[in-house]
C-alpha cells in the first residue's frame, strides 16, 4: 500500500481541498463527548476525540430515512439523502465496524440504500491512542489494514498517509503538492515507537477465543436473569453499537391515505416488541432471552459465521449503558471473572 | 484539480425491497376467519415463470399498513397462480380481507429455503397437519402429487378442531378418494355428528402407517404449537432420523433476506436458512422452538 507525508500544519488545508469532492464530515465536541457532525469550518474537528456517541453508521444506515414512496399501491423508490461525503477521523475500530457492516448489507442480497451511500461515501482514518474503556486490541480492531479510502496515522510533526484505493488516490491529488514521498528511516522508528505506545495503553484485555463454546455452555446461567434485572431494555446499546443493524419498516400516510413513506427505523433486539408477531405471540419475551440474543450476536454468532467477533472494542457500550450493562462486564461474566455491577 | 465522477443511481429493478405489482384475482372464505387468496403478477408471461419452492414464503405488501411474510400455498407443478391461505389476525391480514377481488396488492419474494427436494426425492413421505399448518403443507402435498412417480410411499395425515373448521375440505376429500396415496383425515370433535372419518387426535392415525422404509423416509409437520411434541415423538416411534424430520417455522420478519434482524436465532436468519427445519436443527440450536 502506497504511504505518504503530510505535515501536521498542513492537515487542515488538506481538510478544506476535500470538500471540493463532498459535504465534509468529521467528530466535533458535543457538551463531553463527541458527534459527527459537518465541518464547515475545518478548524472545528476534533482531532483528539476518541469515540462518537453514535457510530458512523448513521451515514450508511440513517437512524431513519425512506425507502418508498407509495400512491395508492404504486411504489416508487426513495433516495433522499444520499449526498457525497467525505468522513475524516474514523478510527480503526470504527473501519472495522463499518467493514462487519458491508458483510451484512452487501453480501447475499445487497441492500440497495446501504450500498448507494457507502459508495458515495469516501472513508478516511485517523490513528488513536486508546483510554481505559478501549478493548479494540482484544478484538483485534485496533488496527486496520484496508477498507479505507486514506488512513491518517500520528507520525512526530507528520501525518503518516496511507492510501488505500483509488479513490483514495484521487483525493490525495486533490491537493498533491501537500504531500512527500520520502519516507525516511526515522520516520519508520517513530512509527515503531508511536505502534508501542499504542498497544501499551490497552487496560482491558480479554481472551476472545472460544467465546463461541463459552455462550453455548452459558446458555442457562444464572449471569443473563440477574443482568436482565438491572437492564432497562432501552436500548441505548443497540444505537450506539457500530455492528447493531436491525430495523423496522413502517409506512406513514399522508392525509388523504392514498399516498405516503415506507419509512425505515433503527430498532433494538432489547425491545420488547422485537419478536411479537400478529396473534400475540412473542418469542422473546424475557428480557434475558433478549439480553442473550443481543451478546450471542456480538460474540458467538458471528464469530460462527464470519470467523469473528461483530463487536469491535469500541468501548461505547461501556460509555453509554445507563445500567453499566456491557461487553466488557459480559465477557467478565462468562468467563468467571468479578462482575462489577 | 481533477474532476471526479458523479455517484450513479444503480438499476431500480435491483432493489430487492420494491413489491410487485400483482392482481388479486379471487378470495373466497375456506372457514369464517380464513381467506384464500389467488394471486398473480399482471404479466401473464411472468405470471407463467414465477418459480418457487413448497416451503418458501412472500411478503405481502400493502401501503400505508406494511408487510408481513406468508407461506405460499400453491405449487410451482400448477403455474400461474400464486395461492395463499390466510387467517385474519393482524394489520396485514385485517387490511388484506378487506381487498376487493381484481385489486393490486405489493407482494415480493420468493424467500427462505423450502424443502429439500434434492434430498426427498426417491423417499417415502409422511406429511402431518393440523388446522391452518395446511398454509405451507398443501404446496408440499400437491407438489408431490403432481410429481407422484419420484416418490416412494406416500401418507397424508390431516387433523382438524372441526368439521367445519377444515381448511380444504372439498379438495382433501377428493385427495382422499386418490388411490396413489394414503390419506387419514380426522377431527377433533364432531358435536353435529355429520364427520363421515375418524374422530380424535391426529396421532391416532399414526396407527394406519404401515410398510414405510422409516430410514429413507421424510416426515414434516406443520400445526399448533401443541401438536409438535406428539407428533415428533410418533415420527421418532417409527424410527425416521431426526435429520429427516422436517418442520416450518415462523418469525416475526421486515425484509425477508436477512437484514432486519428480527428472525435471527443464533447464527441464522429464519428467512434464509429457514422456514424450514429438521428436527435435529431445533435440538442442536437452541432458541428454534
Amino acid at each position: 500500500m502506497k504511504a505518504l507525508k503530510l505535515k501536521r500544519e498542513d492537515l487542515y488545508t488538506y481538510l478544506e481541498s476535500l470538500k471540493s469532492y463532498g459535504e465534509l464530515w468529521g467528530p466535533v465536541p458535543k457538551g463531553d463527548k463527541y458527534v459527527y457532525a459537518r465541518l464547515t469550518n475545518v478548524r472545528d474537528v476534533a482531532l483528539e476525540a476518541l469515540r462518537t456517541i453514535i457510530p458512523p453508521k448513521k451515514f450508511f444506515v440513517p437512524p431513519r430515512f425512506n425507502m418508498f414512496r407509495y400512491f395508492d399501491d404504486h411504489y416508487e423508490e426513495a433516495f433522499d439523502d444520499v449526498k457525497r461525503r467525505v468522513l475524516f477521523g474514523l478510527h480503526p475500530c470504527d473501519i472495522h465496524g463499518i467493514l462487519i457492516l458491508d458483510e451484512l448489507f452487501l453480501e447475499r442480497f445487497p441492500d440497495p440504500y446501504y450500498k448507494r451511500r457507502r459508495e458515495a461515501t469516501a472513508l478516511l482514518g485517523l490513528s488513536c491512542v486508546p483510554d481505559d474503556k478501549c478493548m479494540a486490541r482484544s478484538t483485534n480492531t485496533h488496527a486496520v489494514e484496508g477498507g479505507f479510502d486514506l488512513a491518517f496515522n500520528e507520525l512526530g510533526d507528520n501525518y503518516l498517509v496511507w492510501v488505500g484505493s483509488s479513490l483514495g488516490d484521487d483525493l490525495v491529488r486533490l491537493n498533491i503538492d501537500l504531500f512527500s514521498e520520502e519516507i525516511e528511516p526515522s520516520d519508520l522508528k517513530t512509527y515503531l515507537a508511536w505502534r508501542r505506545k499504542r498497544d501499551s495503553r490497552y487496560k482491558l484485555t480479554f481472551d476472545l477465543t472460544g467465546m463461541p463454546d463459552i455462550m453455548e455452555l452459558s446458555w442457562d446461567a444464572p449471569l443473563w436473569q440477574e443482568l436482565a434485572e438491572k437492564c432497562l431494555a432501552c436500548g441505548s446499546c443497540s444505537m450506539v453499537c457500530p455492528t447493531c443493524n436491525c430495523f423496522n419498516v413502517r409506512d406513514l400516510s399522508d392525509l388523504t391515505l392514498s399516498s405516503g413513506v415506507r419509512q425505515r427505523h433503527w430498532d433494538s433486539c432489547m425491545n420488547k416488541e422485537y419478536a411479537l408477531v400478529a396473534g400475540g405471540h412473542n418469542f422473546r419475551e424475557a428480557r434475558a432471552e433478549r439480553l442473550k440474543l443481543w451478546y450471542t450476536h456480538k460474540l458467538k454468532a458471528f464469530i460462527t459465521e464470519y470467523g469473528k467477533p461483530s463487536c469491535v472494542g469500541c468501548g461505547r457500550c461501556i460509555d453509554t449503558c445507563p445500567v453499566d450493562i456491557n461487553v466488557a462486564e459480559v465477557i467478565r461474566g462468562l468467563t468467571g471473572q468479578k462482575v462489577t455491577l | 484539480m481533477i474532476q471526479l465522477p458523479e455517484a450513479k443511481p444503480q438499476d431500480a429493478s435491483l432493489n430487492p425491497f420494491l413489491p410487485e405489482e400483482m392482481r388479486l384475482v379471487r378470495r373466497y372464505d375456506l372457514t369464517p376467519d380464513v381467506r384464500f387468496f389467488q394471486v398473480r403478477p399482471l404479466d401473464m408471461e411472468r405470471a407463467l415463470t414465477l418459480d418457487y419452492k413448497p416451503g418458501q414464503f412472500m411478503m405481502i405488501s400493502l401501503a400505508g399498513v406494511g408487510e408481513a411474510p406468508f407461506s405460499i400455498s400453491s405449487t410451482p407443478s400448477r403455474p400461474g397462480m400464486l395461492e395463499f391461505c390466510i387467517r385474519k389476525v393482524g394489520k396485514v391480514t385485517t387490511n388484506l380481507f378487506q381487498r376487493k377481488e381484481n385489486s393490486i396488492i405489493g407482494v415480493r419474494g420468493p424467500y427462505g429455503n423450502g424443502f429439500p427436494f434434492e434430498k426427498m426425492i426417491g423417499n417415502d413421505i409422511l406429511i402431518v397437519v393440523g388446522g391452518l399448518g395446511a398454509a405451507p403443507l398443501r404446496s408440499l402435498l400437491l407438489y408431490i402429487l403432481d410429481n407422484r412417480d419420484k416418490f416412494g410411499k406416500f401418507y397424508f395425515l390431516h387433523g382438524a378442531k372441526t368439521p367445519n373448521e377444515m381448511l380444504f375440505r372439498k379438495e382433501f376429500f377428493e385427495i382422499k378418494e386418490r388411490t396413489d396415496l394414503n390419506c387419514f383425515l380426522t377431527v377433533d370433535e364432531d358435536k353435529e355428528d355429520n364427520w363421515p372419518f375418524h374422530v380424535g387426535l391426529v396421532t391416532d392415525l399414526f396407527t394406519k402407517i404401515e410398510g414405510i422404509d422409516a430410514e429413507n423416509t421424510y416426515a414434516t409437520v406443520c400445526g399448533p404449537p401443541a401438536m409438535y411434541k406428539f407428533v415428533i415423538a410418533e415420527f421418532l416411534k417409527l424410527g425416521i432420523p431426526k435429520h429427516q424430520v422436517l418442520m416450518t417455522l415462523e418469525r416475526r420478519m421486515h425484509c425477508g433476506i436477512g437484514k432486519c434482524g428480527h428472525c435471527a436465532i443464533g447464527p441464522i436468519y429464519t428467512c434464509l436458512d429457514g422456514p424450514v427445519f429438521s428436527y435435529w436443527d431445533v435440538l442442536h440450536m437452541k432458541d428454534l422452538i
